[in-house]
């Protein structure tokens, strides 16, 4: 049996009740502890924690994020969450449940930082980090230990103290041999947790989970297995590769390897964005085009800024919609070349919005920039000239708003439009 | 409805008749082909409500009849039936279940129908100007312009071939021009009797595919009529009508440079090769190729983000400046493969202005191409 004080970073020997340096009780005991090398660290309930830190009034308040009366949760505390409210429920519903919680707007551009000061920290102890959103990552520590002096388990617990000292937020980390053990361990102890899933344990562990837990087993493929009779992870490894296979195609392949516990994706840092997005519940539900088409443009001024930050251009554009009966509607187009201009986006994404705009009242708007490519790379001219992928106004516009500030400077066409509700935009 | 016909004759007809048919219909109606029999001939009628194709074929007419029954269907199986083949075809439309069957040889089908008066018919409306084309030329016009042709919606207006007259000198030319934006081609030829006056069309790019098919299957002549909104293409047996693009052709001659004065020619084979070699190694999305004169050669030279890189020189005339450009590889093979001489010329300003290709051996044909900044 291997041990770890998580907070003095001692090993204690196996049968001490609490730690002899420092007397935590806080003592991680694993048979394969110190082997293990992959890591998922995951900010504890970030927003609301920030708010927390930011906010002492809030401290022992339900906090939960998100717009106030429409919109959905996009972060609450553990305090709210023992209320029953949970991230992406829609508001109204989180209120119900919890109706003394205090509503914070989101502010996507401090959470912004405190995600890169985390990362940052992370980046100083392995270049192998591998962002999955703004607070979570996959780490592999695998061959720093004579670096760091310390085994992937001691060097993570440091991590865990360091961004609670400096940052006074919390993260729960999951260490296994795999990444998709990994992130289902960093769950397992939450909040301010510590698990570890080892190559001993790990079939028996996934045995009697359900199937829902494996990467790229959503609603549909759930369903699906379902019906075949399967709902645990144990049952696949059961069911066998050929037949799973057979029956599901290439994902069979990787259900059976993940129900053995198998997991041969390498961690990645330069995995690279696919999408880049912003959308927004609207106020109340809204049908008239000529309302949503500013509402649009100022979307699609927002993924462009965005695109020139992430020094990306994207050769299509999705607009995305959700009706009044929380019906999801998404439409794609191709474009000519690769864009970041909102010019650009928007001319394709206005004709597919008409389009839908039949009647139906949204509630949900929002537009999307994907197959995204380096603008330098693809820098074809047109000979029409017209907006060309560095446009000189949306620059100019651009400019005026880093200095002044996103209001200071709109195109008559978005005239008058407020996205102070905006959820967060997303690069995915 | 009773007939006999001869295979070959009958799958002649049905091949134009599915290829307009979309594969995918919401609208039922549409995935068939309006079969009428009468007078000694079959009539074949196909719409895809942009396009009709009719098709007439010699048949052996016991009962003279029509419907309408699946045109996919149909085609897989006469295509599917021996070489010489006798096809009978019959319909009774007092059936309480009316089908189509087709008999051959040993083989019988039974195929479910819609009712005939259900079939879209598209009114062509009148069609004033009248003239006719060599189907070489016409199938030479359409070759160097509609690999330029947009396939991006957003700007419907350059999803088709922009047909229209125009003057050379002083003499009359009927021009056809595509572009997507990134390429323009320019084709002209002889100005045909009847021609004049007619106003500038924009011949979306599934009409130019279909007249490109019955072009290949010959015929001396293709009789070409318009009105501003259809277009009509009778060729052999075959008569194709569209509607036209309804949107404004931009201004194209404004992109045509004139004062480029950076002159490089070289030869198209050796030209086209080199750029084939060298772009294997470009990447697969941006396929760019970077081309550097100096003196009396190119080098042409490309590298991926992974580190791949290549570079060849050719032999050119060029004499001006020292220049770097860079331009989409398939970009330049596909006009190179357009070019009927055995040189190119390129007419160059500078690495982010329009260059202007003409072909050494067709002084009828232009091409523009905008740089890609490497």
């Amino acid at each position: 049996m291997q041990t770890l004080c998580r907070d003095c970073g001692h090993r204690p020997p196996p049968d001490a009740g609490t730690c002899p340096a420092c007397n935590s009780s806080r003592v991680l005991r694993h048979g394969e502890l110190h082997d293990l090398a992959i890591a998922h660290v995951d900010c504890d309930a970030f927003y609301a924690a920030i708010e927390k830190r930011d906010r002492p009034e809030l401290r022992d308040v339900p906090v939960i994020v998100g717009g106030r009366h429409r919109g959905v949760v996009a972060a609450c505390c553990y305090l709210a969450r023992t209320y029953g409210v949970r991230s992406a429920m829609p508001m109204f519903q989180a209120l119900k449940a919890c109706p003394d919680a205090a509503i914070v707007k989101p502010d996507m551009s401090k959470y912004a930082a405190v995600g890169r000061e985390v990362r940052a920290m992370m980046l100083s102890l392995t270049p192998l980090v591998e962002p999955l959103s703004i607070d979570e990552a996959f780490m592999d520590l695998s061959g720093a230990e004579p670096l760091h002096r310390a085994s992937p388990a001691e060097t993570l617990a440091a991590l865990a103290r360091r961004v609670e000292e400096e940052l006074s937020i919390t993260v729960s980390i999951g260490l296994s041999y795999n990444k998709f053990l990994a992130k289902i361990a960093s769950d397992l102890d939450k909040p301010r947790g510590f698990a570890a899933v080892g190559r001993a344990e790990a079939r028996a562990f996934l045995a009697d989970r359900p199937v829902g837990l494996l990467w790229g087993v959503g609603k549909a493929m759930q369903g699906r297995l379902a019906e075949d009779g399967i709902t645990l992870i144990g049952e696949l490894a059961r069911v066998g590769e050929a037949e799973l296979v057979a029956r599901y195609g290439k994902i069979g392949r990787r259900l059976f390897l993940f129900s053995r516990g198998e997991d041969d994706r390498p961690v990645d840092p330069d995995r690279e964005a696919k999408s880049v997005s912003s959308e927004i519940t609207l106020d109340e539900d809204v049908a008239d085009l000529a309302k949503l088409r500013p509402i649009l443009w100022r979307l699609a001024e927002t993924v462009a800024r965005r695109m020139k930050k992430a020094g990306v251009a994207g050769r299509g554009v999705t607009l995305k919609l959700k009706t009044a009966e929380f019906r999801t509607v998404t439409r794609a187009r191709r474009l000519h070349g690769a864009t970041r201009s909102a010019e650009e986006m928007f001319r394709a994404a206005e004709p597919l919005l008409a389009r839908e705009a039949d009647g139906r009242a949204f509630r949900l708007i929002g537009i999307g920039a994907h197959d995204l490519v380096e603008p330098g790379r693809a820098a074809q001219g047109d000979l029409f000239g017209g907006a060309s992928p560095d446009g000189g106004v949306d620059k100019a516009l651009d400019a005026v708003r880093e200095k002044f500030g996103d209001g200071a400077i709109v195109r008559g066409r978005g005239f008058g439009v407020k996205l102070e509700r905006q959820g967060p935009s997303k690069t995915e | 409805m009773k007939l006999t016909i001869e295979r070959a004759a009958l799958l002649t007809a049905l091949t134009h008749a599915q290829s307009v048919v979309e594969r995918r219909n919401t609208i039922p109606i549409l995935s068939n082909v309006l079969v009428d029999a009468d007078g000694g001939q079959l009539r074949l009628t196909a719409t895809d409500l942009d396009l009709a194709i009719v098709d007439l074929a010699a048949a052996d007419i016991a009962v003279p009849g029509s419907t309408t029954t699946t045109a996919h269907t149909l085609y897989d199986i006469v295509r599917k039936l021996p070489e010489g083949a006798q096809i009978e075809l019959t319909f009774a439309e007092e059936a309480d279940e009316p089908r189509v069957s087709l008999t051959a040889g040993r083989s019988s089908f039974l195929l479910p129908c819609l009712p005939k008066e259900d079939f879209p018919v598209m009114a062509e409306g009148e069609l004033p100007h009248e003239f006719t084309l060599p189907t070489e030329l016409l199938g030479n016009i359409i070759d160097k312009t509609r690999f330029a042709v947009s396939t991006e919606e957003t700007r419907y207006y350059l999803n088709g071939i922009y047909l229209h007259t125009a003057e050379v000198d002083g003499r009359p030319v009927l021009r056809a021009v595509a572009t997507d934006g990134h390429r323009l081609a320019q084709v002209n030829a002889p100005l045909p009797d009847g021609a004049d006056g007619m106003p500038g069309v924009i011949v979306p790019r599934k009409a130019v595919a279909e007249v490109r098919k019955l072009i290949d299957e010959g015929g001396q002549d293709i009789e070409i009529s318009l009105s501003e909104s259809k277009i009509r293409f009778s060729v052999g047996e075959s008569v194709l009508t569209s509607k036209l693009i309804d949107g404004t052709f931009p201004d194209y001659q404004r992109v045509i440079p004139d004062g480029n004065d950076k002159v490089m020619e070289v030869d198209t084979k050796v030209f086209a090769e080199s750029i084939d070699r060298v772009s294997t190694v470009s990447t697969e999305k941006s396929r760019a190729v970077k081309m550097s004169l100096e003196g009396g050669k190119a080098t042409i030279a490309a590298h991926s983000p992974d580190n791949a890189s290549a570079s060849e020189e050719i032999a050119v005339e060029y004499s001006s400046d020292g220049l770097e450009i860079g331009f989409n590889s398939r970009y330049l093979l596909d006009i190179a493969s357009q070019i009927d001489g055995d040189t190119a010329r390129f007419f160059l300003a500078d690495a982010v202005s329009p260059t202007l290709i003409r072909d050494g051996g067709n002084a009828d044909a232009l091409y523009v191409l905008m740089p890609m900044r490497v």
